[in-house]
């Protein structure tokens, strides 16, 4: 796999580094991304990054705005790790006007490197704010809810499912009653407790059990399909329930 | 009996059972249901596959075996799967890229042809399976059963009535988007109080949640989190405390939380640091920027407690799988892989050799594979039978019983 070589490459490249420096236990660490202008060994995180973090992380920031379903979580933790590494490098007052090494990623970045701190600020904030004219983001609070399936109801309210107790015991708050009353015309007699036991053999329709065991079963599977499909708005009438057999 | 399994040592004693593969390179996320009769399993290209318990004779031996028992396909990619816990239903939620749908997983057998009538299975002779094969499943002497995969779901959330209303909304999101700061990572109700649930957060720190204190506001009941270590910080200081995972005890009393370097056990009572620390693969520490370049360091681990709540487990990188015994404090490493382990082999311990000399059997943390990664485990909630998801292959583990 890819990934695995090319991090086996960095760490040729940092052995290599680190061969150049006293042998130390405490230098198992990785070193390219400290400050080669300063001493690897009295760099204790966090040191000044080098541009090449900068570099990486507005990189990596880019490419994962440009996702088709974009990952929060991943956007503000590289938001964060951006704003800490500026947060160290402002200091660094001639570090703005350092003129962008070759392994610039683009133009964005450039132009992130030759601004100011108020100006970088200004454009993870601008980053940030094209999250919220991605669809489902900019809306009222609405944890567990997408946009546009087919099949439900327009407009009105988020599901609530966060509502759904999904670990509750039988004592009656196990669903919300709404939720509750979704199942009730379904007829769930086929999940009977005794039918789960594991001895039964109404569980395999092995050739002994012959087909008069199962004809009940198999109408109300049919029934319970076709509701099903009706349920969720999917091919509701093209499956009609038949006879069974 | 069941003490007698749960306080036998953790290592030596898991012999694998099952593995399935799959030809796509996809993520498989896997949920015993609360019986631990059914095991369902999803993937990032929308498949679901369920797998259920049987308990035949093979050939005398009495072992519990899974069966695969029906596939369904949906549209999305599945990231996470919890079933409900109804007595006499089996359904279970899939999560979707943004959405929870409810999904009915039949019991029983779904044989139906092209015009959807049923069939005889004694009929059946091929088992159509697109993606999934079994792979040393059936050894059997006994006639195969062999199952069609004949339903296709197309699921859409469950909103049918316009009367569902939202009872309660966890909204930490900013007027302004360009304050986000914080996410919200990992959530679950509380086992035994319905009202009660946690939610963690990109930050590292667990909020706990009565829903009756009120209805549409973000006010937590506890706020949990432990101080930062000075002398651990650096720049991805925030990317590894970032929980990824959390899970309440089966006793309700301690939730466990995952970030990328270790699992945190916390007593609901005291909300200032977690009781038990446990380093997953601290030998990573050291090479935080390989993998904030490569990604890595933004992999999210689950992490699942055991029926008696008294061992932990947790995946890693190398198809390496932790366990960790909370009694004893011994832990365990495992590796989840077709090459190392033949079908009713017990699974070795594993062991990463951190610096100095390498041991015959110890692989180094430079020969790791990062790609394969052990993100979704799951265990039977009353017996010792695991689930690992390695990539795209499934393996069953269990007990070696005398």
């Amino acid at each position: 796999m890819m990934l695995s070589k090319g991090l086996k490459r960095k760490r040729e490249e940092e052995e290599e580094e680190e061969e150049e420096e006293p042998e130390k236990e405490a230098l198992a660490v990785d070193t390219w991304w400290l400050d080669p202008r300063l001493p690897a060994v009295a760099q204790a995180p966090p040191a000044v990054p080098s541009n090449s973090l900068l570099d990486l992380s507005v990189l990596k920031l880019h490419h994962s705005l440009r996702q088709s379903e974009p990952d929060l979580r991943h956007l503000v933790l590289l938001v964060n790790t951006l704003r800490r590494i500026q947060a160290s490098m402002e200091p660094e007052a001639t570090l703005p006007s350092v003129p962008s090494p070759p392994e610039a990623p683009g133009v964005a970045a450039d132009s992130l490197l030759a601004s100011s701190d108020a100006a970088l600020s200004a454009s993870m904030a601008s980053l940030l704010e094209d999250l919220s004219h991605i669809e489902g983001l900019s809306q009222a609070p609405q944890p567990l809810v997408d946009e546009g399936p087919p099949g439900r109801p327009s407009g009105g309210a988020p599901p609530g499912l966060g509502a759904l107790d999904l670990l509750g015991p039988a004592t009656g708050c196990l669903l919300d009653d709404e939720l509750e009353g979704l199942f009730e015309d379904i007829d769930t007699s086929m999940y009977d407790s005794e039918l789960w036991a594991p001895a039964s053999e109404g569980l395999k329709p092995g050739p002994e059990d012959g087909p008069g065991k199962e004809e009940g079963l198999e109408l109300d599977e049919a029934q319970l399909d076709y509701l099903l499909d009706v349920l969720v708005g999917t091919q509701a009438l093209e499956r009609p329930p038949g006879p069974g057999r | 009996m069941e003490e007698d399994i749960d306080t036998r040592k953790i290592n030596n004693s898991f012999l694998r059972d099952h593995s399935y593969a799959t030809e796509a390179d996809i993520n498989l996320s896997v949920e015993f249901n609360h019986t631990g009769e059914l095991l369902a399993t999803g993937d990032k290209g929308g498949r679901v596959v369920i797998f259920q318990r049987s308990r035949r004779s093979k050939n005398q031996s009495h072992e519990p075996e899974f069966d695969y028992l029906k596939s369904l396909e949906i549209e999305e990619k599945i990231n996470k799967i919890r079933w409900l816990p109804q007595q006499n239903a089996a359904y279970f939620l899939l999560s979707t890229n943004g959405t929870w749908s409810v999904i009915r997983g039949q019991k029983g057998y779904n044989l139906k042809d092209e015009e959807g009538r049923l069939r005889d299975p004694a009929t059946i002779t091929t088992l159509r399976v697109p993606v999934l094969r079994p792979m040393d499943l059936m050894v059997e002497a006994t006639p195969r059963r062999v199952f069609a995969n004949a339903h296709t779901y197309h699921i859409n959330s469950i909103s049918v009535t316009a009367t569902m209303k939202p009872t309660y909304i966890v909204d930490i999101k900013p007027a302004n988007m360009e304050e986000l700061t914080e996410v919200i990572t990992a959530a679950e109700f509380h086992p035994h109080h319905c009202n009660t649930f946690v939610y963690s957060s990109s930050k590292g720190t667990i909020r706990l949640c009565d829903m009756r204190a009120s209805a549409l506001c973000d006010r937590h009941t506890k706020f949990f989190e432990e101080p930062e270590d000075p002398s651990n910080r650096s720049f991805f200081s925030e990317i590894i405390s970032s929980i990824s995972d959390v899970k309440f005890s089966h006793s309700g009393r301690y939730i466990m939380t995952r970030d990328y370097l270790t699992v945190k056990v916390w007593d609901l009572n005291m909300e200032n640091r977690p009781i038990e620390t446990y380093q997953v693969h601290d030998y990573l520490r050291s090479k935080l920027c390989s993998l904030y370049e490569n990604d890595c360091i933004f992999d999210k681990f689950e992490c699942v407690w055991n029926g008696s709540d008294s061992v932990i487990m947790t995946g890693s990188y190398n198809n390496f799988f932790r366990m960790f015994d909370r009694n004893t404090k011994r832990d365990v490493t495992l590796e989840a892989s077709r090459e190392n382990s033949k079908p009713r082999a017990i699974l070795k311990p594993r062991k990463v050799c951190v610096g100095g000399k390498r041991r015959k059997d110890e692989i180094s943390v430079d020969s790791l594979d990062f790609s394969k990664k052990i993100l979704h485990t799951a265990w039977h909630p009353s017996e010792n039978i695991i689930a690992v998801a390695a990539t795209n292959n499934l393996y069953i583990f269990q007990d070696k019983v005398n």
